[in-house]
């Protein structure tokens, strides 16, 4: 199925859902709404879609995490979600690079309990098995997670379920997040659970096809109107911010 | 020094759901309004269909006025009040009906006249003891008229189930009556809600799509619906939800007469030492200004206007403006929407697009639709299921105990159950009680010093024992339809914060047990009105928004009726 996906997306010169989405857009919506949509505010749908590959940045530097931090919890995030299926997990996902963004904004109160868990998870690993948490085998792995989320650990206060319950959450966030943030690498997150992706309109005739329809395969910041970039200066100097 | 600014007829606190829709009658009167807004102004470029910003980040691109002013929260009086995670309401012109669901539903008849429909046909025995519930002072036929002049205005969707008293398929029965259908037809179907209403059928029950302040197809200047699926705590990307900041705001500033002031942090209505209010004090940027008015309504929000009321001290009202009597943030209650069921079914749904207004609504076990005579609780609840599904929550799914949450085995799990499982949405009846309340924080404090709003209040027997009735209900409707596995999940005790918050103002003809009269104007301050949720005395078993903003267009067209005799 994921080959049948890869294969529609790929000969198309855009997203397929986009202009499936135009031509719904002006047959059942009327010329009113597609007025509003190209109108002062800004395009939604007829700006040209960048390939989506092309706005991820794939060289992308820790911002908070330190090399050790980075190691410890991406080792820990690809447990969470695995890969060893031979499907992408945690880890294809990047989503420590989403957890590293996020704690250095929205989730910046969260920072300091990542740096003290992290190091708790490496002095246990150490304490145990002479190594580091990521230098563990999967099974070692899997067992101290086991114990996390049993609080067992009870001379590592940090290693408990809270702690192992906020980096499951983060790490959902960044594998399932809009790729925009970080995570969700190559869409990888989407397709695992079926979820067709972002779109502008969806027609009873698309949604009805559930997971085979064919993913669009869009951030919703490649739709250049929500970058709020001045892409118009026409539309611009109409302003429009009064919603009228 | 505080700024005073030139007088003006109406100053409006807060143009949001209620307020965003006074302002219309107010200047179609030719009245000259200011509309003062903690938050700015939006446009559809700032509704990205992005799950982390509306659903985790809480809407960044807005002013964080609420976020730091999040009540704090307990069950009684044995217990500390802790602050919780979020407040449920955000600042903005158009406020909060910018990214609500937008159900906007009528108040049954029998939500009016509780008390007197209850010892009529049971018994005045059946009104829990401890419950401070009085009839409204008026009923629902008095209000009619202004539902149908809010639905027009903003544009509802929905399927009349009573036209002037005739009986329509496809509608709520147990509705009153309404003088003409709404404006447009409902959302449309999909393919879950068909198959939800194909169950509740063969048990006997009238599904129907229940009433949405969205448009289904184009009004106006605004385009239907696009179902892309980021409704849930989204603005609309395309106008189609009829928010007052796309609707009867602009509509009411083309008169020229209504001037929208954002970023205005009001901190407290003034008075004279005749008791009458004189105007606001509000904060923009690092200003204090002073709007003189010679009426004010305020329009914040249940927790907000008890809090700017209590905070507004003077000799007059030394416990507060309009609180001689005490009645200031009592009969306070928030809506009883927990304790819902999750269903697993054993076949995609196929809800990834959708929205949650786009839903089927069982309204048999509502209020008193069903006979209560060999039941222990009054009241009831209105099941409601939707399609709604984002890949963040899809993937936050609960496993039904059927793997643990983590690793290869939930992996597996989610790729197949995401799209597989329904939360349902199920509003119930929930009285107000002595010992629940609204005050102010002893200790908790916001950004400017100002203490935050503190909630003591609890779910009672009534409360518990609807909700264990319509989850049994639910859960038959859910295994009708397939489902192969059910969660149900827990009242608990604490009514904490809710966007669907009741009282503290409540409106009523007796002075000694009610804030305002029977037109949401202030007992003690004549020029004071209270337009929202806080004047209601019930809640029904659905949405408060579309009845608080009736009420808001009956209290504006009362003080246009009677200026002299309110504000002369």
């Amino acid at each position: 199925m994921s080959d049948k996906k890869k294969a529609r997306t790929d000969e198309a010169g855009e997203p397929e859902a986009l202009s499936l989405s135009r031509r719904s857009l002006l047959k059942g919506v009327g010329l009113t709404g597609a007025a509003l949509m190209t109108g002062a505010s800004g395009t939604v749908a007829a700006q040209p879609v960048a390939a989506a590959a092309q706005r991820i940045r794939v060289v992308e530097a820790f911002e908070t995490l330190t090399a050790a931090e980075s190691a410890t919890l991406d080792a820990l995030a690809s447990r969470i979600l695995p890969s060893d299926d031979g499907t992408p997990g945690a880890h294809e996902a990047r989503a420590v690079h989403y957890i590293d963004r996020a704690l250095t904004g929205a989730n910046a109160a969260s920072r300091d309990q990542y740096a003290v868990g992290l190091q708790a998870l490496d002095d246990y690993s150490m304490q145990r098995h002479d190594r580091l948490f990521h230098q563990l085998s999967p099974s070692e792995q899997d067992a101290i997670i086991e114990a996390m989320t049993e609080n067992q650990l009870t001379a590592f206060p940090m290693l408990g379920a809270g702690f192992f319950n906020m980096v499951r959450n983060h790490t959902i966030d960044g594998t399932f997040s809009d790729p925009y943030y970080g995570g969700n690498r190559d869409f990888v997150g989407w397709d695992l659970i079926g979820y067709p992706g972002v779109r502008i309109i969806s027609t009873p005739e698309e949604i009805s096809q559930g997971r085979s329809l064919s993913p669009s395969r869009q951030s919703a910041y490649d739709v250049a109107t929500y970058t709020k970039d001045p892409v118009d200066p026409a539309a611009v100097a109409q302003g429009g911010h009064h919603g009228h | 020094m505080a700024t005073e600014l030139p007088r003006t007829d109406v100053v409006v606190i807060g143009l949001g759901a209620v307020g965003g829709v006074a302002v219309l009658p107010l200047v179609s009167a030719g009245l000259n309004v200011i509309g003062l807004e903690a938050g700015g102004w939006f446009s559809t470029r700032d509704f990205a269909p992005d799950e982390v910003r509306n659903n985790l980040r809480d809407w960044p691109q807005a002013v964080p006025k609420a976020k730091r002013e999040i009540p704090t929260s307990r069950a009684n009086i044995n217990f500390e009040a802790l602050q919780g995670g979020g407040h449920p309401m955000m600042n903005g012109v158009g406020g909060t009906s910018m990214h609500y669901w937008a159900q906007s539903w009528r108040l049954n008849p029998w939500d009016f006249k509780v008390v007197s429909e209850t010892t009529n046909r049971y018994g005045a025995h059946r009104i829990p003891q401890e419950s401070t519930i009085e009839d409204w002072p008026f009923g629902y036929d008095e209000l009619e008229p202004f539902y149908d002049r809010v639905e027009y205005a903003l544009g509802v969707s929905g399927n009349a189930g009573n036209v002037n008293g005739e009986i329509k398929p496809g509608g709520n029965k147990f509705e009153g009556p309404r003088s003409r259908d709404y404006p447009m037809p409902g959302l449309r179907s999909s393919g879950f809600t068909d198959m939800m209403s194909d169950a509740a059928r063969q048990l006997g029950w009238e599904p129907f799509q229940g009433p949405a302040a969205i448009n289904s197809e184009v009004y106006g200047d605004r385009p239907g619906c696009f179902y892309h699926g980021f409704c849930d705590r989204g603005g609309c990307h395309v106008a189609a939800k009829s928010s007052t900041a796309v609707t009867t705001i602009p509509e009411a500033m083309k008169s020229g007469l209504l001037d929208v002031v954002t970023h205005a942090r009001v901190l407290r209505i003034l008075t004279d030492a005749s008791g009458k209010a004189t105007g606001v004090e509000y904060l923009r940027g690092n200003q204090v200004l002073i709007q003189p008015a010679d009426a004010v309504l305020l329009a914040s929000q249940t927790y907000e206007n008890t809090r700017l009321l209590l905070l507004s001290q003077s000799r007059e009202f030394p416990n507060g403006l309009a609180n001689n009597s005490g009645q200031v943030g009592q009969h306070y209650f928030s809506h009883h929407q927990g304790a819902p069921v999750l269903a697993l079914f054993p076949r995609d749904l196929n809800n990834w697009y959708g929205l949650p207004a786009q839903g089927v609504a069982i309204d048999e076990w509502a209020d008193d639709n069903f006979d209560h005579s060999d039941l222990d609780f009054i009241g009831g609840g209105n099941l409601w299921v939707h399609t709604n599904r984002r890949p963040i929550s899809a993937a936050k799914m609960s496993t039904f105990d059927r793997v643990p949450n983590w690793g290869a085995r939930w992996k597996t799990f989610i790729a197949e159950n995401a799209d597989r499982t329904n939360t349902s949405y199920i509003q119930k009846t929930t009285l107000p009680y002595r010992g629940n309340y609204l005050d102010l924080d002893p200790q908790v404090k916001d950004a400017l010093g100002f203490p935050v709003i503190r909630i003591t209040a609890e779910h009672r027997d009534n409360e518990q024992r609807i909700a264990a009735f319509t989850q049994d209900r639910m859960e038959e409707w859910y295994r009708a339809a397939g489902a192969i596995d059910i969660i149900r999940t827990s009242l608990g005790g604490a009514m904490g914060a809710s966007t669907h918050a009741y009282g503290g103002t409540r409106m009523g003809d007796d002075p000694t047990t009610n804030v305002t009269d029977r037109f949401g104007f202030s007992h003690e301050v004549k020029n004071l009105g209270i337009l929202g949720a806080s004047v209601m005395g019930t809640s029904g078993a659905r949405n408060p928004t579309l009845t608080a903003q009736a009420l808001a267009w009956r209290s504006a067209q009362h003080l246009v009726d009677n200026w002299e005799s309110i504000a002369g």
